[in-house]
Protein backbone atom coordinates (compact mmCIF):
# COMPACT_ATOMS: atom_id res chain seq x y z
CA UNK A 1 0.00 0.00 0.00
CA UNK A 2 1.37 3.41 -0.92
CA UNK A 3 2.59 5.92 1.62
CA UNK A 4 0.89 9.30 1.68
CA UNK A 5 3.34 12.05 0.72
CA UNK A 6 3.28 15.77 1.42
CA UNK A 7 2.04 16.32 -2.12
CA UNK A 8 -0.73 13.78 -1.58
CA UNK A 9 -1.86 15.65 1.54
CA UNK A 10 -1.88 18.93 -0.36
CA UNK A 11 -3.94 17.28 -3.13
CA UNK A 12 -6.42 15.67 -0.72
CA UNK A 13 -6.80 18.93 1.16
CA UNK A 14 -7.52 20.73 -2.10
CA UNK A 15 -10.15 18.16 -3.07
CA UNK A 16 -11.76 18.52 0.36
CA UNK A 17 -11.71 22.36 0.20
CA UNK A 18 -9.53 22.41 3.28
CA UNK A 19 -6.56 24.72 3.51
CA UNK A 20 -3.56 23.05 5.17
CA UNK A 21 -0.56 25.19 6.08
CA UNK A 22 2.75 24.28 4.43
CA UNK A 23 4.38 23.48 7.78
CA UNK A 24 1.62 20.99 8.68
CA UNK A 25 1.89 18.88 5.52
CA UNK A 26 4.61 16.56 6.83
CA UNK A 27 2.82 15.99 10.13
CA UNK A 28 -0.42 15.02 8.37
CA UNK A 29 1.46 12.92 5.81
CA UNK A 30 3.07 10.87 8.60
CA UNK A 31 -0.17 10.43 10.51
CA UNK A 32 -2.27 9.56 7.46
CA UNK A 33 0.38 7.08 6.27
CA UNK A 34 0.29 5.32 9.63
CA UNK A 35 -3.52 5.18 9.57
CA UNK A 36 -3.64 3.92 5.99
CA UNK A 37 -1.08 1.25 6.82
CA UNK A 38 -3.27 0.10 9.73
CA UNK A 39 -6.57 0.09 7.83
CA UNK A 40 -5.02 -1.62 4.78
CA UNK A 41 -5.43 -4.82 6.80
CA UNK A 42 -8.90 -5.13 5.27
CA UNK A 43 -7.15 -6.39 2.13
CA UNK A 44 -5.99 -9.51 4.01
CA UNK A 45 -9.57 -10.76 4.08
CA UNK A 46 -10.57 -12.99 1.18
CA UNK A 47 -13.89 -11.45 0.27
CA UNK A 48 -14.13 -11.58 -3.50
CA UNK A 49 -17.53 -13.31 -3.38
CA UNK A 50 -18.90 -11.32 -0.45
CA UNK A 51 -21.52 -8.68 -1.20
CA UNK A 52 -20.77 -5.23 0.24
CA UNK A 53 -22.89 -3.79 3.07
CA UNK A 54 -23.66 -0.10 2.81
CA UNK A 55 -26.46 -0.14 5.36
CA UNK A 56 -26.75 -2.38 8.42
CA UNK A 57 -30.54 -2.77 8.56
CA UNK A 58 -31.79 -2.74 4.94
CA UNK A 59 -35.04 -0.93 4.35
CA UNK A 60 -36.30 -0.14 0.86
CA UNK A 61 -38.79 2.21 -0.81
CA UNK A 62 -39.27 4.37 2.26
CA UNK A 63 -41.58 7.30 1.60
CA UNK A 64 -43.41 9.64 3.90
CA UNK A 65 -47.12 10.30 3.69
CA UNK A 66 -47.67 12.96 1.02
CA UNK A 67 -48.84 15.70 3.35
CA UNK A 68 -48.24 19.42 3.01
CA UNK A 69 -46.18 20.77 5.92
CA UNK A 70 -44.63 24.18 6.37
CA UNK A 71 -40.90 24.48 5.63
CA UNK A 72 -38.49 26.88 7.30
CA UNK A 73 -39.48 30.52 7.20
CA UNK A 74 -37.30 33.02 5.34
CA UNK A 75 -36.62 34.76 8.67
CA UNK A 76 -35.38 31.53 10.27
CA UNK A 77 -33.01 30.91 7.36
CA UNK A 78 -31.79 34.51 7.27
CA UNK A 79 -31.06 34.38 10.99
CA UNK A 80 -28.53 31.58 10.41
CA UNK A 81 -26.81 33.05 7.34
CA UNK A 82 -23.21 34.30 7.65
CA UNK A 83 -24.15 37.10 5.20
CA UNK A 84 -27.60 38.09 3.98
CA UNK A 85 -28.51 40.84 1.52
CA UNK A 86 -31.69 41.76 -0.36
CA UNK A 87 -33.51 38.70 1.00
CA UNK A 88 -30.80 36.37 -0.31
CA UNK A 89 -27.63 34.65 0.86
CA UNK A 90 -24.68 36.86 -0.04
CA UNK A 91 -21.78 34.66 -1.16
CA UNK A 92 -18.21 35.42 -2.31
CA UNK A 93 -17.56 35.65 -6.06
CA UNK A 94 -17.99 32.23 -7.65
CA UNK A 95 -15.67 32.64 -10.67
CA UNK A 96 -11.89 32.28 -10.30
CA UNK A 97 -9.17 34.40 -11.92
CA UNK A 98 -8.03 31.78 -14.40
CA UNK B 1 -39.18 6.60 51.80
CA UNK B 2 -39.33 10.36 51.46
CA UNK B 3 -36.63 12.55 49.99
CA UNK B 4 -36.85 15.29 52.62
CA UNK B 5 -33.42 16.56 53.49
CA UNK B 6 -31.63 14.26 51.05
CA UNK B 7 -29.47 15.48 48.19
CA UNK B 8 -31.77 15.46 45.17
CA UNK B 9 -28.85 15.28 42.76
CA UNK B 10 -27.74 11.89 44.07
CA UNK B 11 -31.05 10.15 43.36
CA UNK B 12 -31.91 7.90 40.47
CA UNK B 13 -34.25 9.31 37.84
CA UNK B 14 -36.91 6.78 38.80
CA UNK B 15 -36.68 7.81 42.48
CA UNK B 16 -37.05 11.48 41.56
CA UNK B 17 -39.97 10.73 39.24
CA UNK B 18 -41.78 8.76 41.96
CA UNK B 19 -41.18 11.48 44.55
CA UNK B 20 -42.54 14.12 42.18
CA UNK B 21 -45.57 11.97 41.36
CA UNK B 22 -46.25 11.58 45.11
CA UNK B 23 -45.97 15.34 45.58
CA UNK B 24 -42.98 15.02 47.93
CA UNK B 25 -40.89 17.37 45.83
CA UNK B 26 -41.58 19.66 42.87
CA UNK B 27 -39.96 19.55 39.45
CA UNK B 28 -38.74 23.08 40.09
CA UNK B 29 -36.93 22.01 43.27
CA UNK B 30 -35.36 19.05 41.48
CA UNK B 31 -34.26 21.21 38.56
CA UNK B 32 -32.91 23.93 40.82
CA UNK B 33 -30.85 21.39 42.77
CA UNK B 34 -29.23 20.18 39.55
CA UNK B 35 -28.62 23.70 38.21
CA UNK B 36 -26.96 24.61 41.51
CA UNK B 37 -24.82 21.49 41.33
CA UNK B 38 -23.76 22.38 37.78
CA UNK B 39 -22.83 25.86 38.93
CA UNK B 40 -20.79 24.42 41.80
CA UNK B 41 -18.83 21.70 39.99
CA UNK B 42 -18.88 22.26 36.24
CA UNK B 43 -15.96 24.64 36.39
CA UNK B 44 -13.86 21.60 37.30
CA UNK B 45 -15.67 18.97 35.18
CA UNK B 46 -16.66 20.95 32.07
CA UNK B 47 -19.40 18.53 31.09
CA UNK B 48 -21.61 21.28 29.66
CA UNK B 49 -21.14 23.61 26.71
CA UNK B 50 -24.41 25.41 27.34
CA UNK B 51 -26.78 25.60 30.32
CA UNK B 52 -30.06 27.46 30.07
CA UNK B 53 -31.10 28.04 33.66
CA UNK B 54 -34.17 30.14 32.92
CA UNK B 55 -35.52 27.80 30.24
CA UNK B 56 -34.98 24.76 32.48
CA UNK B 57 -36.75 26.37 35.44
CA UNK B 58 -39.61 27.52 33.21
CA UNK B 59 -39.99 23.99 31.81
CA UNK B 60 -39.98 22.57 35.34
CA UNK B 61 -42.63 25.01 36.53
CA UNK B 62 -44.78 24.09 33.53
CA UNK B 63 -44.59 20.42 34.56
CA UNK B 64 -45.56 21.30 38.13
CA UNK B 65 -48.55 23.27 36.85
CA UNK B 66 -49.66 20.39 34.63
CA UNK B 67 -49.42 18.05 37.56
CA UNK B 68 -51.33 20.28 39.93
CA UNK B 69 -54.01 20.66 37.25
CA UNK B 70 -54.47 16.90 37.49
CA UNK B 71 -52.86 15.84 34.22
CA UNK B 72 -51.59 12.27 33.92
CA UNK B 73 -47.88 12.57 33.27
CA UNK B 74 -45.30 10.15 31.89
CA UNK B 75 -42.86 8.04 33.92
CA UNK B 76 -40.02 10.60 33.77
CA UNK B 77 -42.05 13.82 33.90
CA UNK B 78 -40.12 16.60 35.61
CA UNK B 79 -36.80 14.69 35.56
CA UNK B 80 -33.85 16.81 34.37
CA UNK B 81 -31.74 15.60 31.47
CA UNK B 82 -28.60 16.70 29.62
CA UNK B 83 -28.40 16.44 25.83
CA UNK B 84 -25.24 15.85 23.80
CA UNK B 85 -24.46 18.92 21.71
CA UNK B 86 -24.87 17.01 18.44
CA UNK B 87 -28.70 17.07 18.60
CA UNK B 88 -30.51 20.18 17.45
CA UNK B 89 -32.69 22.22 19.78
CA UNK B 90 -34.65 25.12 18.35
CA UNK B 91 -33.06 28.43 19.32
CA UNK B 92 -30.39 26.82 21.52
CA UNK B 93 -26.70 26.84 20.50
CA UNK B 94 -25.69 23.54 18.89
CA UNK B 95 -21.96 23.35 18.18
CA UNK B 96 -21.07 19.63 17.86
CA UNK B 97 -17.94 20.64 19.75
CA UNK B 98 -16.75 22.55 16.67
CA UNK B 99 -15.77 26.17 15.99
CA UNK B 100 -17.44 25.92 12.61
CA UNK B 101 -20.87 25.93 14.32
CA UNK B 102 -20.02 28.39 17.09
CA UNK B 103 -23.03 30.58 17.74
CA UNK B 104 -25.33 28.61 15.43
CA UNK B 105 -28.87 28.33 16.71
CA UNK B 106 -30.84 25.62 14.87
CA UNK B 107 -34.35 26.46 13.66
CA UNK B 108 -35.83 23.10 14.70
CA UNK B 109 -35.82 20.36 17.36
CA UNK B 110 -34.37 16.91 16.77
CA UNK B 111 -36.99 14.17 17.12
CA UNK B 112 -35.25 12.93 20.28
CA UNK B 113 -35.51 16.42 21.79
CA UNK B 114 -39.15 16.63 20.74
CA UNK B 115 -39.83 13.33 22.49
CA UNK B 116 -38.09 14.50 25.68
CA UNK B 117 -40.25 17.62 25.70
CA UNK B 118 -43.39 15.59 24.98
CA UNK B 119 -42.51 13.37 27.96
CA UNK B 120 -42.33 16.53 30.13
CA UNK B 121 -38.65 16.06 30.85
CA UNK B 122 -36.59 19.13 31.75
CA UNK B 123 -33.60 19.80 29.47
CA UNK B 124 -30.76 21.36 31.47
CA UNK B 125 -28.37 22.05 28.61
CA UNK B 126 -25.99 20.69 26.00
CA UNK B 127 -23.00 18.49 26.80
CA UNK B 128 -19.42 18.55 25.58
CA UNK B 129 -18.14 16.10 22.98
CA UNK B 130 -15.26 15.40 20.63
CA UNK B 131 -15.68 17.61 17.59
CA UNK B 132 -18.38 16.09 15.36
CA UNK B 133 -18.17 13.00 17.61
CA UNK B 134 -14.71 12.13 16.30
CA UNK B 135 -12.76 10.83 19.26
CA UNK B 136 -12.73 8.65 22.34
CA UNK B 137 -11.69 11.16 25.00
CA UNK B 138 -13.59 14.46 24.50
CA UNK B 139 -10.16 16.08 24.11
CA UNK B 140 -11.00 16.88 20.50
CA UNK B 141 -13.67 19.38 21.54
CA UNK B 142 -12.88 22.87 20.26
CA UNK B 143 -14.11 24.17 23.61
CA UNK B 144 -11.65 22.26 25.82
CA UNK B 145 -11.73 18.79 27.36
CA UNK B 146 -14.19 17.36 29.86
CA UNK B 147 -12.68 15.90 33.04
CA UNK B 148 -13.57 12.51 34.49
CA UNK B 149 -15.22 12.95 37.92
CA UNK B 150 -13.38 9.83 39.17
CA UNK B 151 -10.06 11.61 38.55
CA UNK B 152 -10.09 15.09 37.06
CA UNK B 153 -6.71 14.48 35.37
CA UNK B 154 -8.25 11.73 33.27
CA UNK B 155 -10.49 11.56 30.22
CA UNK B 156 -14.23 10.80 30.57
CA UNK B 157 -14.21 8.81 27.32
CA UNK B 158 -15.63 10.04 24.08
CA UNK B 159 -17.11 11.24 22.05
CA UNK B 160 -19.92 11.61 24.59
CA UNK B 161 -17.65 12.40 27.54
CA UNK B 162 -19.79 15.38 28.54
CA UNK B 163 -22.96 13.33 28.92
CA UNK B 164 -21.19 10.57 30.89
CA UNK B 165 -19.33 13.04 33.13
CA UNK B 166 -22.55 14.95 33.85
CA UNK B 167 -24.02 11.72 35.27
CA UNK B 168 -20.92 10.80 37.28
CA UNK B 169 -20.66 14.36 38.68
CA UNK B 170 -24.35 14.27 39.73
CA UNK B 171 -25.10 17.23 37.48
CA UNK B 172 -27.92 15.33 35.75
CA UNK B 173 -29.63 12.00 36.49
CA UNK B 174 -30.01 11.17 32.79
CA UNK B 175 -28.39 12.18 29.50
CA UNK B 176 -28.65 11.57 25.79
CA UNK B 177 -25.61 10.30 23.93
CA UNK B 178 -24.89 9.20 20.39
CA UNK B 179 -22.86 6.16 19.42
CA UNK B 180 -21.14 5.77 16.05
CA UNK B 181 -18.30 3.48 17.17
CA UNK B 182 -18.72 3.39 20.94
CA UNK B 183 -19.37 7.01 21.93
CA UNK B 184 -22.10 6.08 24.43
CA UNK B 185 -20.63 2.81 25.73
CA UNK B 186 -16.93 3.66 26.17
CA UNK B 187 -17.66 6.89 28.15
CA UNK B 188 -20.12 4.87 30.26
CA UNK B 189 -17.40 2.28 30.96
CA UNK B 190 -14.76 4.79 32.07
CA UNK B 191 -17.16 6.83 34.23
CA UNK B 192 -18.91 3.96 36.02
CA UNK B 193 -22.28 4.67 34.35
CA UNK B 194 -24.70 2.83 32.07
CA UNK B 195 -24.99 3.52 28.35
CA UNK B 196 -26.97 1.85 25.57
CA UNK B 197 -26.56 1.94 21.82
CA UNK B 198 -29.99 0.89 20.57
CA UNK B 199 -30.50 -1.11 17.39
CA UNK B 200 -29.67 1.06 14.34
CA UNK B 201 -32.93 2.74 13.34
CA UNK B 202 -34.44 2.21 16.80
CA UNK B 203 -34.10 5.90 17.68
CA UNK B 204 -34.68 8.62 15.07
CA UNK B 205 -31.66 10.39 13.60
CA UNK B 206 -33.74 13.41 12.53
CA UNK B 207 -31.93 16.45 13.95
CA UNK B 208 -28.83 14.43 14.84
CA UNK B 209 -25.95 16.15 13.03
CA UNK B 210 -24.53 13.33 10.92
CA UNK B 211 -21.03 11.93 11.40
CA UNK B 212 -21.41 8.58 9.61
CA UNK B 213 -25.02 8.09 8.63
CA UNK B 214 -24.94 4.30 8.43
CA UNK B 215 -23.43 4.00 11.92
CA UNK B 216 -24.83 6.88 14.04
CA UNK B 217 -27.40 6.06 16.69
CA UNK B 218 -28.66 8.10 19.65
CA UNK B 219 -29.33 6.38 22.96
CA UNK B 220 -29.78 6.66 26.73
CA UNK B 221 -27.09 7.37 29.35
CA UNK B 222 -27.98 6.74 33.00
CA UNK B 223 -26.70 5.74 36.43
CA UNK B 224 -28.68 2.47 36.51
CA UNK B 225 -30.01 -0.09 34.06
CA UNK B 226 -33.61 0.63 35.09
CA UNK B 227 -33.23 4.38 34.51
CA UNK B 228 -31.71 3.69 31.11
CA UNK B 229 -34.72 1.55 30.17
CA UNK B 230 -37.19 4.30 31.11
CA UNK B 231 -35.33 6.81 28.93
CA UNK B 232 -34.85 4.30 26.10
CA UNK B 233 -38.62 3.74 25.96
CA UNK B 234 -39.23 7.49 25.67
CA UNK B 235 -36.80 8.26 22.85
CA UNK B 236 -37.25 5.11 20.73
CA UNK B 237 -39.83 4.51 18.03
CA UNK B 238 -40.57 4.99 14.37
CA UNK B 239 -40.15 8.45 12.85
CA UNK B 240 -41.32 9.14 9.29
CA UNK B 241 -38.75 11.97 9.09
CA UNK B 242 -35.87 9.45 9.23
CA UNK B 243 -35.99 7.06 6.30
CA UNK B 244 -33.75 4.58 8.15
CA UNK B 245 -36.06 4.51 11.18
CA UNK B 246 -37.45 1.01 11.87
CA UNK B 247 -41.21 0.77 11.56
CA UNK B 248 -41.74 -1.80 14.31
CA UNK B 249 -42.79 -1.74 17.96
CA UNK B 250 -40.10 -0.74 20.48
CA UNK B 251 -38.89 -3.83 22.40
CA UNK B 252 -40.21 -3.92 25.99
CA UNK B 253 -37.02 -2.64 27.58
CA UNK B 254 -38.69 -1.45 30.78
CA UNK B 255 -40.34 -4.83 31.35
CA UNK B 256 -37.07 -6.63 30.65
CA UNK B 257 -35.20 -4.47 33.17
CA UNK B 258 -37.86 -5.28 35.76
CA UNK B 259 -37.50 -9.03 35.11
CA UNK B 260 -33.69 -9.09 35.33
CA UNK B 261 -33.41 -12.88 35.19
CA UNK B 262 -30.75 -14.76 33.21
CA UNK B 263 -31.68 -18.29 34.20
CA UNK B 264 -31.54 -20.49 31.13
CA UNK B 265 -30.14 -17.71 28.93
CA UNK B 266 -27.23 -18.57 26.68
CA UNK B 267 -24.40 -16.04 26.95
CA UNK B 268 -21.40 -16.06 24.59
CA UNK B 269 -17.91 -14.80 25.42
CA UNK B 270 -16.34 -13.33 22.29
CA UNK B 271 -12.93 -14.97 21.98
CA UNK B 272 -11.55 -12.15 19.83
CA UNK B 273 -12.46 -9.44 22.35
CA UNK B 274 -10.11 -10.53 25.15
CA UNK B 275 -6.49 -11.23 25.93
CA UNK B 276 -3.65 -9.07 24.66
CA UNK B 277 -4.30 -5.36 24.84
CA UNK B 278 -6.83 -5.63 27.69
CA UNK B 279 -5.61 -4.19 31.01
CA UNK B 280 -5.24 -6.84 33.78
CA UNK B 281 -7.89 -5.22 36.01
CA UNK B 282 -10.32 -5.11 33.09
CA UNK B 283 -9.77 -8.82 32.39
CA UNK B 284 -10.03 -9.71 36.07
CA UNK B 285 -13.32 -7.87 36.66
CA UNK B 286 -14.74 -9.17 33.40
CA UNK B 287 -14.02 -12.76 34.40
CA UNK B 288 -15.58 -12.17 37.80
CA UNK B 289 -18.72 -10.71 36.17
CA UNK B 290 -18.95 -13.76 33.92
CA UNK B 291 -18.76 -16.00 37.00
CA UNK B 292 -21.63 -14.04 38.52
CA UNK B 293 -23.72 -14.55 35.36
CA UNK B 294 -22.94 -18.28 35.51
CA UNK B 295 -23.94 -18.40 39.18
CA UNK B 296 -27.18 -16.61 38.32
CA UNK B 297 -28.07 -19.54 36.07
CA UNK B 298 -26.88 -18.44 32.63
CA UNK B 299 -25.30 -20.95 30.30
CA UNK B 300 -21.96 -19.33 29.37
CA UNK B 301 -19.97 -20.54 26.36
CA UNK B 302 -17.08 -19.19 24.31
CA UNK B 303 -17.91 -18.01 20.80
CA UNK B 304 -15.59 -17.13 17.91
CA UNK B 305 -16.17 -14.09 15.70
CA UNK B 306 -13.09 -14.34 13.46
CA UNK B 307 -13.75 -11.24 11.37
CA UNK B 308 -13.96 -8.92 14.41
CA UNK B 309 -10.20 -8.72 14.06
CA UNK B 310 -10.75 -6.57 10.97
CA UNK B 311 -13.56 -4.43 12.39
CA UNK B 312 -11.37 -1.52 13.44
CA UNK B 313 -9.73 -1.32 10.00
CA UNK B 314 -13.07 -1.51 8.18
CA UNK B 315 -14.56 1.10 10.49
CA UNK B 316 -11.72 3.58 9.92
CA UNK B 317 -12.36 3.36 6.19
CA UNK B 318 -16.16 3.46 6.26
CA UNK B 319 -16.44 6.18 8.90
CA UNK B 320 -14.06 8.71 7.32
CA UNK B 321 -15.61 8.06 3.91
CA UNK B 322 -19.09 8.87 5.17
CA UNK B 323 -17.84 11.72 7.36
CA UNK B 324 -15.94 13.42 4.54
CA UNK B 325 -19.17 13.46 2.53
CA UNK B 326 -21.39 14.54 5.42
CA UNK B 327 -19.06 17.33 6.51
CA UNK B 328 -18.95 18.80 3.01
CA UNK B 329 -22.08 20.73 4.03
CA UNK B 330 -20.01 22.94 6.32
CA UNK B 331 -18.91 25.33 3.60
CA UNK B 332 -19.52 28.71 5.24
CA UNK B 333 -22.23 29.71 2.79
CA UNK B 334 -25.61 29.21 4.47
CA UNK B 335 -24.90 28.88 8.19
CA UNK B 336 -22.05 28.69 10.64
CA UNK B 337 -18.59 30.22 10.43
CA UNK B 338 -17.33 32.16 7.39
CA UNK B 339 -13.70 33.27 7.20
CA UNK B 340 -11.86 35.47 4.70
CA UNK B 341 -14.83 36.95 2.84
CA UNK B 342 -13.07 40.25 2.05
CA UNK B 343 -14.89 41.02 -1.20
CA UNK B 344 -11.91 39.77 -3.24
CA UNK B 345 -11.51 36.13 -2.22
CA UNK B 346 -13.35 33.55 -4.29
CA UNK B 347 -15.95 31.18 -2.88
CA UNK B 348 -13.41 28.33 -2.99
CA UNK B 349 -10.85 30.37 -1.05
CA UNK B 350 -13.45 31.30 1.54
CA UNK B 351 -14.56 27.67 1.91
CA UNK B 352 -10.99 26.44 2.35
CA UNK B 353 -10.13 29.14 4.88
CA UNK B 354 -13.39 28.61 6.77
CA UNK B 355 -12.83 24.88 6.99
CA UNK B 356 -9.19 25.31 7.99
CA UNK B 357 -10.15 27.63 10.83
CA UNK B 358 -13.41 25.89 11.75
CA UNK B 359 -12.25 22.26 11.95
CA UNK B 360 -9.78 20.75 14.41
CA UNK B 361 -6.93 18.34 13.61
CA UNK B 362 -8.85 15.08 14.06
CA UNK B 363 -11.69 16.24 11.82
CA UNK B 364 -9.18 17.28 9.17
CA UNK B 365 -7.41 13.92 9.37
CA UNK B 366 -10.66 12.03 8.88
CA UNK B 367 -11.89 14.26 6.06
CA UNK B 368 -8.61 13.74 4.19
CA UNK B 369 -8.61 10.01 4.94
CA UNK B 370 -12.18 9.67 3.66
CA UNK B 371 -11.36 11.69 0.57
CA UNK B 372 -8.42 9.33 -0.02
CA UNK B 373 -10.45 6.14 0.55
CA UNK B 374 -13.14 7.27 -1.89
CA UNK B 375 -10.81 8.48 -4.64
CA UNK B 376 -10.67 6.57 -7.90
CA UNK B 377 -7.95 3.96 -7.95
CA UNK B 378 -8.29 3.30 -4.22
CA UNK B 379 -12.07 2.91 -3.92
CA UNK B 380 -12.22 -0.87 -4.49
CA UNK B 381 -9.16 -1.62 -2.37
CA UNK B 382 -10.31 0.45 0.59
CA UNK B 383 -13.95 1.50 0.81
CA UNK B 384 -15.29 -1.39 -1.29
CA UNK B 385 -13.27 -3.98 0.61
CA UNK B 386 -14.27 -2.44 3.96
CA UNK B 387 -17.94 -2.82 3.02
CA UNK B 388 -17.36 -6.51 2.32
CA UNK B 389 -15.66 -6.93 5.68
CA UNK B 390 -18.72 -5.28 7.16
CA UNK B 391 -20.85 -8.05 5.68
CA UNK B 392 -18.55 -10.68 7.21
CA UNK B 393 -18.80 -9.06 10.64
CA UNK B 394 -22.60 -9.07 10.42
CA UNK B 395 -22.39 -12.77 9.45
CA UNK B 396 -20.18 -13.48 12.49
CA UNK B 397 -22.88 -11.96 14.69
CA UNK B 398 -25.63 -13.92 12.90
CA UNK B 399 -23.73 -17.20 13.39
CA UNK B 400 -23.06 -16.39 17.04
CA UNK B 401 -26.69 -15.50 17.73
CA UNK B 402 -27.77 -18.92 16.41
CA UNK B 403 -25.94 -20.37 19.41
CA UNK B 404 -26.39 -17.73 22.11
CA UNK B 405 -28.94 -15.08 23.17
CA UNK B 406 -26.37 -12.36 23.90
CA UNK B 407 -22.63 -11.85 23.64
CA UNK B 408 -20.46 -10.20 26.29
CA UNK B 409 -17.01 -8.59 26.35
CA UNK B 410 -15.17 -5.86 28.19
CA UNK B 411 -16.49 -2.50 26.87
CA UNK B 412 -13.07 -0.87 26.60
CA UNK B 413 -9.58 -2.38 26.77
CA UNK B 414 -8.40 0.02 29.50
CA UNK B 415 -9.69 2.29 32.24
CA UNK B 416 -9.65 6.07 31.76
CA UNK B 417 -6.24 7.30 30.62
CA UNK B 418 -4.66 10.66 31.38
CA UNK B 419 -5.68 13.77 29.47
CA UNK B 420 -3.06 14.46 26.82
CA UNK B 421 -1.67 10.91 26.76
CA UNK B 422 -3.02 9.88 23.33
CA UNK B 423 -4.31 13.13 21.86
CA UNK B 424 -1.81 13.30 19.00
CA UNK B 425 -1.53 9.54 18.42
CA UNK B 426 -4.60 8.68 16.32
CA UNK B 427 -3.97 4.92 16.22
CA UNK B 428 -3.61 4.62 20.01
CA UNK B 429 -6.83 6.61 20.36
CA UNK B 430 -8.69 4.45 17.82
CA UNK B 431 -7.84 1.26 19.76
CA UNK B 432 -10.16 2.39 22.59
CA UNK B 433 -13.12 1.39 20.44
CA UNK B 434 -11.88 -2.05 19.43
CA UNK B 435 -14.64 -3.87 21.34
CA UNK B 436 -17.50 -1.47 20.61
CA UNK B 437 -17.11 -0.98 16.84
CA UNK B 438 -18.37 -4.38 15.59
CA UNK B 439 -21.90 -3.63 16.85
CA UNK B 440 -22.07 -0.34 14.93
CA UNK B 441 -20.92 -2.03 11.73
CA UNK B 442 -23.58 -4.75 12.04
CA UNK B 443 -26.33 -2.42 13.29
CA UNK B 444 -27.37 -4.46 16.32
CA UNK B 445 -27.59 -3.19 19.90
CA UNK B 446 -25.33 -3.13 22.97
CA UNK B 447 -25.11 -1.88 26.55
CA UNK B 448 -22.21 -1.02 28.83
CA UNK B 449 -22.65 -1.26 32.58
CA UNK B 450 -20.16 -0.86 35.44
CA UNK B 451 -18.70 -4.04 36.97
CA UNK B 452 -16.20 -2.63 39.46
CA UNK B 453 -13.01 -0.66 39.99
CA UNK B 454 -9.76 -1.99 38.54
CA UNK B 455 -7.45 -3.03 41.43
CA UNK B 456 -4.39 -1.38 39.85
CA UNK B 457 -5.82 2.15 39.50
CA UNK B 458 -9.18 2.24 41.30
CA UNK B 459 -10.98 3.33 38.13
CA UNK B 460 -14.30 2.01 36.74
CA UNK B 461 -14.51 -0.89 34.31
CA UNK B 462 -17.46 -1.66 32.06
CA UNK B 463 -18.93 -4.86 30.66
CA UNK B 464 -20.53 -4.84 27.23
CA UNK B 465 -23.63 -6.88 26.41
CA UNK B 466 -24.46 -7.30 22.72
CA UNK B 467 -27.83 -8.51 21.41
CA UNK B 468 -29.31 -9.05 17.93
CA UNK B 469 -31.05 -6.22 16.07
CA UNK B 470 -34.45 -5.43 17.61
CA UNK B 471 -33.69 -7.53 20.70
CA UNK B 472 -32.72 -4.51 22.82
CA UNK B 473 -34.83 -5.96 25.66
CA UNK B 474 -32.22 -8.73 26.16
CA UNK B 475 -29.60 -6.09 27.06
CA UNK B 476 -31.81 -4.93 29.89
CA UNK B 477 -32.69 -8.42 31.08
CA UNK B 478 -29.02 -9.37 31.40
CA UNK B 479 -27.84 -5.94 32.53
CA UNK B 480 -30.44 -5.71 35.26
CA UNK B 481 -29.63 -9.19 36.61
CA UNK B 482 -25.90 -8.46 36.73
CA UNK B 483 -26.40 -5.00 38.23
CA UNK B 484 -28.64 -6.41 40.97
CA UNK B 485 -26.10 -9.11 41.83
CA UNK B 486 -23.32 -6.51 42.02
CA UNK B 487 -25.43 -4.16 44.15
CA UNK B 488 -26.11 -7.09 46.49
CA UNK B 489 -22.34 -7.52 46.85
CA UNK B 490 -21.44 -3.85 47.24
CA UNK B 491 -24.56 -2.64 49.03
CA UNK B 492 -24.97 0.20 46.51
CA UNK B 493 -24.44 1.14 42.86
CA UNK B 494 -20.80 1.61 41.82
CA UNK B 495 -21.42 5.30 41.12
CA UNK B 496 -21.84 5.85 44.89
CA UNK B 497 -18.08 5.34 45.19
CA UNK B 498 -17.10 8.28 42.99
CA UNK B 499 -14.94 10.71 45.04
CA UNK B 500 -16.67 13.95 45.98
CA UNK B 501 -15.63 16.93 43.90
Amino acid sequence: MPDISRDDVAHLARLARLRVAEEELTHYADQLSAIVEAVARVSEVAAADVPPTSHPIPVVNVVRADEIRPGLSREAVAAMAPAWEDDRFRVPRILGEE
Amino acid sequence: MGLEGSDLTRQLASTLADAMAMGEVSAEEVTRAHLDRIEAVDGAVHAFLHVDRDAALAAARAVDQKRSAGATLGPLAGVPIAVKDVLTMAGVPTTCGSRILEGWRPPYDATVVEKLRAADMVILGKTNMDEFAMGSSTEHSAYGPTHNPWDLERIPGGSGGGSAAALAAFEAPLAIGTDTGGSIRQPAAVTGTVGVKPTYGGVSRYGLVALASSLDQAGPCARSVGDSALLHAIIAGHDPRDSTSIDAPVPDVVGAAAVGDVRGMRIGLVRELSGDGYQPGVQHLFQRAVEILTNLGADVVEVGCPNFEYALAAYYLILPSEASSNLARFDGMRYGLRIGDDGQASVEDVMSLTRERGFGAEVKRRIMLGTYALSSGYYDAYYGQAQKVRTLIARDFATAFEKVDVLVSPTAPTTAFRIGEKVDDPIAMYLNDIATIPVNLAGNCAMSLPIGLAPEDGLPVGLQIMAPALADDRLYRVGSALEQALVDTWGHLLIEEVPSL
